[in-house]
């Protein structure tokens, strides 16, 4: 008789781990399938775990209140019986109703590259925002947004979210938790599944002197939405000569979740960097998303706010300091270095500071800029570097052709051509629809191993 | 095979519309501000054949009774937005002719200083949010701009206007849902002049009583007799009564027709000259309203009073829209951004 493990589900995409919120069985019990045995909490939703074969549970291995067990973490052992295996999560939980969207059948562990994304970083070694011996405290990035809002939100009367699960749901990615019961249902506006729409009348609502922020749930679902976001937002200061303006964020995920296939994982930002009259954010970690969206909630033109799933849940020191606000168009030296210089925006700072680390155990300075704002892009920075480095490589999550990359490799081969001592090289996705299958995906995806192959060859070594 | 609009308002029926109480001084204004557009578009269409007007330019003949008999139930502070046929509604909504026709002559002295053209003209001042070149996306802009009333609790209404092409576009429903849904203070104005470009209504939907489109919405819809000024002025009063009192947004259909085609470029081979000229003949909306000016003993020097001020107004902006310099080579960076303050 072999006893079989009940390892902790995944009970969405992205999840990581979890809190073993509850046990509804105890050891000795048998247990059929498709009972209720334990509650999950994830930073999304509280889960219902049912077994999915029977057996007698000989025992509980991680004691329920128990926060951030992770994934594939066996939770509980059953003896007897025929093959007992795996969890799998249930309808949701009673008191959190409406959730079954986000619900997936367990999975394997995300990919490995995705996995160890974004691993909380040591802080930057020059930070000019941040005076020397400010208190930090630590925050995910999901909160710091929340908290860029709602202090945009009580500082400004004129400031609203709308979008999809915002208010009653509490957020799809609970970016919005809390702001309901704050402002109530006038300032946080729950709207139909209708993209298009609703960021048509968020336009409205800026061309009339409103400041609204208006959340796709993920941009994905945003492209339905583009029409408005650069005929209406972007273009009309312009055509009515300096007349309208809209003061207005668009924001949400935005790039590639985990095995959610090719519609969902998208990256957008060489879309909307191209467009005269947006501004387009991409920060990486806590500071800078609760500062730059605090800056794009009171900039006077359209923002386009690309957030990243992967990183939601990842905690980071932020300044305690009141009304932290990091300018747009400025981007930042997230490590020096002399040998080469790296770009990246978004998730990808994660991945390139990783491989700095990696490359400098092997004699290899790299200096990693965080790109941070992509229009304005903040070039002066970049050839700064080079000139310095001599070499470039780019890193980002998008395709490659027509990129981020190719414009900042563009620029630099204009202003600084005689400084590069080789061909800057760029790293992104393949030239495909993002696949399905967990091997394919990560084959597909830019990775640490990708850039620090990247850097060894611009460095010749 | 499209045929001229009938005359079966549903809410022109002589008992609503107020005909006979409108005042000898509304119905001169009336008068005046039809003919203003109709001159002023003769004459752009004039200038455009000069090739002093580039690009597209949308002709408002024919459908001037609409603009000019809803800005007369409008209240300060209302919102107006349309699409690119837009040229009649900034002329009602009191936006200087000068500035419209400059613009179209892609002069400085234009609204948006020669930047936006035909299709693309604002007036904050004037409460006009466009002039956009893009079907339909006006309606949910329309819609937004009634949020904000709501938001701000203004008591205003936004007048969004479309045509019976944009009818067919999905956001219009996706907004006709949010209106509905939040109470939104908003009168959808559907400028029905039986054809999408080269295609006639009856070709294009599957149901063309454009306003019954909203009742799987639950709002209320009525077709309008949109060649009488009177009619039209009626049937705006009470639907933007219903939307200002909270009970959200209202539907009017406004039958109507357009003399010229689509655009200047428009042969309008898709109709024939015997239906344009039958409309001209029996429903034109100037000659239907100098009927009732007679009736109202208006005298003939009175009208031509008007008619000599409007001559006036339309020669003066076609002068300045050829001499007002065209922008400044600096102006092509202008008005991208605005400086965020600090």
């Amino acid at each position: 008789m072999s006893s079989v493990e009940i390892l902790m589900p995944a009970l969405s995409p992205t999840m990581e781990e979890g809190t073993l919120a509850k046990w509804h069985v105890k050891a000795g019990d048998t247990v059929k399938a498709g009972d209720v045995i334990a509650e999950i909490e994830t930073d999304k939703a509280t889960m219902e775990v049912e077994a999915v074969d029977e057996g007698v549970i000989s025992a509980l291995l991680v004691e329920a209140g128990t926060e951030g067990v992770k994934v594939n973490t066996p939770i509980a052992r059953i003896g007897e019986g025929a093959g007992a295996s795996f969890a799998t999560p249930a309808a949701p939980a009673p008191q959190d109703d409406g959730v079954s969207k986000s619900v997936r059948q367990p999975e394997e562990a995300a990919p490995a590259a995705v996995a160890k994304a974004a691993p909380a970083p040591k802080p930057a070694l020059n930070d000019p925002e941040i005076p020397a011996g400010t208190k930090m405290i630590r925050i995910t990035v999901r909160d710091a947004l929340r908290d860029a809002m709602a202090e945009e939100m009580r500082r400004d009367g004129d400031v609203f979210l709308m979008g999809e699960e915002v208010a009653q749901y509490q957020g799809a990615y609970k970016v919005s938790r809390e702001l309901l019961q704050e402002f109530g249902p006038r300032r946080v506006i729950d709207t139909p599944i209708t993209e298009h729409g609703f960021a048509g009348l968020g336009v409205g609502a800026a061309m009339a002197g409103l400041k609204p922020i208006v959340e796709f749930m993920t941009w994905n679902f945003g492209m339905q939405a583009i029409d408005h976001i650069i005929n209406s937002a972007a273009k009309t200061l312009y055509m009515s000569g300096g007349q309208i303006k809209s003061s207005i964020v668009f924001r949400g995920p935005n790039g590639a979740a985990a095995r959610v296939g090719a519609q969902h994982s998208q990256d957008y930002s060489a879309w909307y960097a191209q467009i005269p009259g947006l501004k387009v954010v991409a920060p990486y970690d806590a500071a800078d998303a609760k500062g730059l969206l605090k800056a794009a909630i009171r900039d006077p033109n359209p923002v386009v706010f690309l957030e990243h799933e992967m990183m939601y849940g990842t905690e980071f020191d932020i300044p305690d300091v009141e009304d932290w606000i990091v300018p747009i168009g400025k981007a930042r030296v997230r490590r020096e270095g002399k040998d080469v210089t790296i770009t990246a925006h978004s998730r990808m700072v994660g991945l390139a500071l990783k491989a700095a680390e990696e490359l400098a155990a092997e004699g290899i300075e790299a200096e990693v800029i965080d790109l941070r704002t992509l229009r304005p892009l903040d070039h002066e920075t970049i050839l700064e570097s080079v000139r310095k480095t001599n070499r470039l490589v780019s890193a980002e999550e998008g395709w490659g052709p027509m990129g981020v990359g190719a414009e900042i490799v563009a620029r630099v081969v204009e202003h600084a051509f005689d400084y590069l001592d080789a061909p800057p090289l760029r790293v992104h996705q393949e030239d495909v629809p993002l696949p399905y299958a967990a091997n394919l995906e990560v084959l597909s995806l830019p990775s640490v191993e990708k850039i620090v192959k990247a850097v060894k060859a611009v460095c010749y070594r | 095979m499209a045929t001229a609009p009938k005359a079966k308002s549903t809410s022109g029926k002589k008992s609503d519309t107020g005909v006979s109480a409108s005042s000898k001084e509304q119905l001169l204004k009336y008068y005046r501000d039809m003919l203003l557009i109709r001159r002023f578009e003769e004459r752009a269409g004039q200038l455009y054949g000069m090739g002093l007007i580039g690009g597209f330019c949308h002709l408002y003949i024919g459908q001037e009774a609409i603009a000019v008999g809803m800005q007369s139930i409008a209240q300060e502070g209302d919102q107006i937005i349309t699409g690119y046929r837009d040229h009649g509604h900034m002329l009602a909504a009191g936006m200087d002719p000068n500035e419209v026709m400059a613009e179209l002559t892609g002069r400085i002295g234009g609204s948006s200083k020669g930047k936006g053209g035909s299709m693309h003209m604002f007036s904050t001042e004037a409460g006009f949010y466009g002039g956009h070149g893009i079907v339909g996306a006006q309606v949910s802009l329309g819609t937004g701009l009634a949020l904000a009333d709501k938001y701000r609790d203004n008591g205003k209404v936004s007048f969004t206007y479309f045509g019976d092409g944009a009818a067919n576009q999905g956001q219009v429903y996706e907004s006709f849902n949010m209106a509905e849904l939040w109470d939104l203070p908003v009168v959808y104005v559907v400028e029905n002049n039986q054809y999408a470009m080269g295609t006639s209504i009856e070709r294009s939907s599957s149901e063309t009583r454009l306003h019954k489109r909203g009742v799987s919405f639950n709002i209320p819809g009525e077709e309008v007799d949109g060649m009488d000024v009177e009619a039209v002025a009626a049937a705006g009063r009470k639907a933007a009564e219903h939307a200002r009192s909270g009970k959200g947004p209202y539907i009017l259909e406004m039958k109507t027709y357009r003399y010229r085609g689509h655009s200047m470029s428009d042969p309008a081979k898709y109709r024939t000259k015997e239906e344009v000229d039958e409309v001209k003949k029996t429903r034109d909306p100037i000659e239907h309203l100098r009927e009732k000016l007679a009736a109202a003993k208006v005298t003939e020097d009175e009208l031509k009073a008007i008619d000599a001020e409007v001559k006036s107004i339309v020669s003066a902006a076609a002068e300045f829209a050829r001499t007002s310099p065209e922008p400044d080579p600096s102006e092509l960076y202008t008005d991208v951004y605005l400086e965020a303050a600090q």
